[in-house]
């Protein structure tokens, strides 16, 4: 019988959404397999959760240790390799720490590694079935997992459909006592919290959000005036942010700021799933892009082929003779 | 400090509109543009302003065909001293752990104090990196968006969800995967490739590494493509067509329904 684990990520006490997620997953990999959760830290904070995730998974495995209460992924995967069975599947996110822990994990397990999965058509024999993207979201394939000496997952968060209510009435076993040696090479050390820049994004109903396909430094200005015109400021995807066009606080996505905003004018940006991450609310999406294939298109509300540079200023010019 | 840099040649997704092939197994690859992956800009900049400081030499290295030298000069001219093609037709097909096992036989013959990769390739995958300190059993830090050099250790700062920073003190030799933004990477001019145009580069193939062929390739794979596919993605945008001022005042009175005017 196929064996999945599925590493719950939390913080102050409250489990990451995924938590919910991973249930629908494993379902997905094998109706029959027997899953369990998996949960490292210390305190309250841990049993708490742990807690909470008995009404989702049959079974819930806790590891209390000091040098567990921030997640290093150095000593988090020693604790699982000393828990976790040969040939077993082990599902994580996608997110900063499941990118950190798993293909290391993958390694010292000896089993096989898919990363940012979608979704899963199967195990067949010793094959798993699974879906991603490549190329930034401008590809799906398939690919083929020999889940024979086991495999490690990490799957996209969002992906799979969230448990509701409570489905399970599992308990949790303490297995603190098999975590072995937890020293490591790599310290924690602290939490640098992100600057809070001059405009807040986060607060507005319409952004005109521009990303890579503005081209020039001295192009932001045509997204001013659009968004000027339309009452409202400008917000970017990340290489906007990495070129230093604009501040870090103007950044939607996974590693920026999350916007709810009612309308989402996205300016050439291609639609990866980190920038869409910081989208939430349902906003209605307006996507220019000049290449009529971009993924961003499959997401968005009313989708224009065109050059931003030209169409901007066009279109703040109709909105101002309004 | 001597540093090592992996890096990869990828199709550049903001010149190319991406089709299958007729028999739909594959991207059509004929007239796909290729460059260095983005992140890897980030992981050579980074090494080469550490050798400024510290002294010591810049290494950058990739697994691929002849066709990837092209990548390798382009990071040298950047800056970096020297380049390692790693190519043999048992290569193709190989998983992450096949590309990370590749590495390490050649990274196993020489000394490095710092092991860079990008945080993610085309694939999207981020796991050569990781693998790689796996095998090495040397420690790793993922997204590592800050680097101070101390004696023994450096610390890191790996960016994490909402753009906070987890700083990381980390014992060397270690292997780190480079998010972008940690430097703004220099520009690389015709005269710069030119200069690096007869250098050198050495090849090695599976057997100059000692490697058994199964071990990587498709053969020593357990993750592999099977197919492209286009997603069923429900209905899509409504795409507005026909001259500019037509599009123009269907997308106003759009914002003005949704309340963006
Ligand atoms: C851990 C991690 C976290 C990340 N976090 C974030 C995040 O928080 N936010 C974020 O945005 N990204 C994030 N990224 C990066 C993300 O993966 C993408 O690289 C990024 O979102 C791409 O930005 P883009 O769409 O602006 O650029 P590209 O993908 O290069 O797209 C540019 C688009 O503009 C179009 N275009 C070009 N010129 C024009 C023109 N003149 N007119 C019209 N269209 C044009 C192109 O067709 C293309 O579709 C993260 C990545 C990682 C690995
Ligand atoms: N073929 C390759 N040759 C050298 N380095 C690679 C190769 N593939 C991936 N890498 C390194 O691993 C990083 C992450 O790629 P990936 O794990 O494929 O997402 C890249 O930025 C490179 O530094």
């Amino acid at each position: 019988m196929t064996q999945i684990f599925a590493y719950i990520p939390f913080s102050n006490g409250v489990a990451e959404d995924v938590a919910m997620e991973f249930p629908a997953a494993a379902a997905k990999i094998d109706k029959t397999a027997s899953l369990t959760a998996v949960l490292t830290g210390s305190g309250p904070d841990l049993d708490k959760v742990a807690n909470e995730m008995t009404g989702l998974y049959a079974e819930v495995i806790k590891i209390d240790n000091t040098a567990l209460v921030y997640p290093n992924a150095e000593v988090v995967r020693k604790a699982l390799l000393n828990i976790i069975p040969a040939g077993a599947i082990v599902l994580a996110a996608h997110n900063t720490f499941g990118m950190d822990l798993a293909p290391g994990l993958s390694i010292k397990m000896n089993a096989a590694y898919a990363a940012d999965i979608v979704n899963f058509d199967g195990v067949e024999g010793t094959t798993l079935k699974a879906s991603r993207q490549e190329l930034g979201g401008a590809v799906s394939t398939h690919v083929a997992v020999d889940v024979s000496s086991g495999a490690v997952i990490t799957i996209r968060p969002g992906s799979f459909t969230a448990v509701e209510g409570k489905t399970a009435s599992g308990s949790v076993v303490d297995k603190s006592g098999n975590a072995g040696d937890l020293s490591a090479k790599r310290k924690f050390l602290e939490i640098v919290q992100a600057e809070v820049g001059d405009v807040d994004i986060t607060k507005a109903d319409v952004l005109v959000s521009i990303g890579r396909g503005i081209e020039e430094q001295e192009n932001i200005e045509i997204a001013e005036e659009l968004a000027k015109a339309m009452k409202t400021v400008v917000s970017c995807s990340r290489p906007i942010v990495d070129a230093k066009w604009l501040e870090k606080g103007r950044q939607v996505g996974t590693s920026g700021k999350t916007v709810k905003p009612k309308v989402y004018m996205a300016m050439g940006i291609s639609g990866s799933f980190q920038h869409l991450g910081g989208l939430k609310g349902n906003p209605f999406i307006v996507a220019v892009n000049k290449n009529p294939k971009a993924p961003i298109f499959q997401v968005a509300d009313i989708g224009i082929v065109a050059n931003i540079i030209e169409f901007m200023p066009e279109l703040t010019s109709a909105i101002n003779d309004l | 400090m001597e540093i090592l840099v992996c890096v990869k040649r990828v199709p550049d997704t903001a010149e190319n509109e991406f089709e299958l092939n007729s028999a739909g197994n594959d991207l059509d690859r004929g007239d796909l543009v290729y460059s260095v992956n983005e992140w890897d800009n980030y992981a050579v900049e980074e090494a080469i302003q550490i050798v400024d400081k510290t002294g010591g030499n810049v290494t950058v290295i990739t697994v691929g065909d002849g066709e990837s030298e092209e990548v390798l000069r382009r990071e040298m001219a950047m800056g970096a001293n020297n380049g390692i093609l790693l190519s043999d037709d048992a290569f193709g097909g190989s998983d992450g752990k096949g590309i990370a096992t590749i590495l390490k036989a050649e990274i196993e013959k020489g000394k490095y104090d710092l092991i860079l990769t990008g945080a993610q390739a085309d694939e999207g995958a981020g796991q050569v990196g990781g693998m790689l300190a796996a095998m090495l059993d040397m420690p790793y830090a993922s997204l590592v968006n800050k680097i101070e050099v101390g004696e023994g250790t450096i610390k890191v700062g790996r960016e994490i969800e909402g753009g906070n920073q987890e700083m990381n003190e980390i014992t060397l030799p270690c292997v780190l995967s480079i998010q972008t933004g940690i430097n703004e990477p220099r520009y690389v001019g015709i005269r710069g490739i030119r200069k690096v145009a007869s250098v050198e580069i050495p090849v090695k193939s599976a057997s100059d590494l000692g490697l058994a062929a199964d071990s990587v390739g498709k053969t020593g794979a357990k993750t592999r493509r099977i197919d492209y596919f286009t997603p069923d993605m429900g209905v899509g945008a409504e795409m507005l067509e026909g001259s500019t001022d037509e599009i123009i005042a269907k997308l106003i009175e759009k914002l003005k329904a949704k309340g963006g005017l």
